[in-house]
């Protein structure tokens, strides 16, 4: 992944939309633009046009730190054999809800 | 003339300004500067054939003759447009197009935003819909306006000499007839008197902000009210109108 991709159409941005309050923020796309009030403006009319949103964030691509595939083994591989860490193993009591 | 005629010309002048500028913004699919600025130009295309549309339709219903907002945007010739001169104006540029509809969007976001308490429910509501898109069409023409004049030198020059070039088709938005007198009179019609200081404040601040001068108001073209329009309006219709006049049976 090039960190700095530039061309004439300005920086690349990526773009993370909360669908309804108290929600994550998503993942949308990515997009063009010369700075962060024209990326707000890109990311609404690309990513909210069909209702999808009630909250933008627009990050510059630069800003974000990203694990690279070669890293994969030795982040996540040593969890595959630790299933106690998922707390499925607790009995849940009877009755208890959204849990 | 009665409260009735009144209120047909009224939604006319409001549909047919939405539904030409409309037209000019559809123009621009897939011609866009960029990929987001071609979705955006758009977007707006749509909102804007939005509020024809419901204008149009009311100005039907006013009619009761069952004219439908088809019959109103396709089978009507230039002398029976009311849409103001500006919104005709066509694209030229980017910077062109951005003047144009930055001008425009500030004349429909305070006259929308007087309309909301119009004392006629159908237009107080459509005009508190259409408020919300022309409330984002001004924000977008208005950051691209700081953008390009407090650009490059180039971009300050064209965005400078596009706003000179449009300022004399400014005047048509603000003036006022004896439909105009008798629906303000009813309280359902906008004073533009007052809409023009509005304006004024608006395009002032956003002018100031892009370190551009606002031009010197002199000669002011005019024709709005009497449905006299620019050479560019006829061709805008052929295009628009050529499919439902050929294939009068066409359905989509």
């Amino acid at each position: 992944m090039s960190k700095n991709i530039k061309d004439n159409q300005g920086d690349v941005w990526e773009v993370f939309v909360q669908s309804k309050p108290g929600l994550p923020h998503k993942h949308a796309g990515s997009l063009h633009a010369t700075d962060k009030e024209m990326a707000l403006q890109n990311a609404r009319d690309l990513y909210t046009r069909r209702n999808e949103g009630t909250c933008i964030w627009v990050v510059p691509l630069n800003a974000i730190t990203s694990s690279m595939p070669e890293d994969s083994e030795s982040f996540f591989d040593p969890s595959d054999d630790k299933a106690y860490r998922h707390p499925t193993h607790y009995i849940m009591p009877e009755g208890a809800k959204h849990i | 003339m009665t409260q009735q005629d009144a209120l047909i010309n009224y939604c006319l002048r409001l549909g047919d300004t939405s539904l030409i500028l409309g037209q000019r913004m559809a123009e621009w699919t897939s011609n866009g500067p960029t990929l987001e600025e071609d979705i955006a130009l758009t977007n707006i295309s749509l909102d804007l054939f939005g509020q024809a549309r419901t204008f149009l339709t009311y100005a039907g219903e006013v009619e009761g003759k069952g004219r439908t907002e088809d019959d109103f945007a396709y089978h009507r010739n230039e002398r029976e447009f009311y849409n103001t001169l500006l919104s005709e104006r066509p694209n030229g540029h980017f910077g062109d197009t951005i003047a144009r509809n930055f001008l425009h969007a500030a004349f429909l976001y305070h006259l929308y935003s007087a309309l909301t308490k119009s004392k006629d429910d159908k237009i107080a509501a459509l005009a508190s819909k259409s408020l919300k898109e022309v409330t984002y069409h001004l924000r977008h023409s208005s950051e691209w306006i700081v953008r390009l004049g407090d650009g490059t030198v180039e971009s300050h020059q064209k965005i400078q000499d596009s706003i000179n070039d449009l300022w004399m088709f400014t005047g048509d938005l603000f003036v006022m007839n004896e439909v105009d007198e008798l629906l303000i009179k009813e309280g359902i019609a906008a004073n533009l008197n007052e809409i023009k200081k509005l304006w004024d404040n608006t395009v002032n601040e956003v002018l100031q902000r892009a370190t551009l001068k606002r031009p010197i108001d002199g000669f002011m073209q005019k024709g709005r009210l009497e449905g006299r329009h620019a050479e560019c309006l006829g061709h805008l219709l052929a295009e628009m109108q050529f499919l439902p006049r050929a294939y009068p049976d066409a359905t989509w």
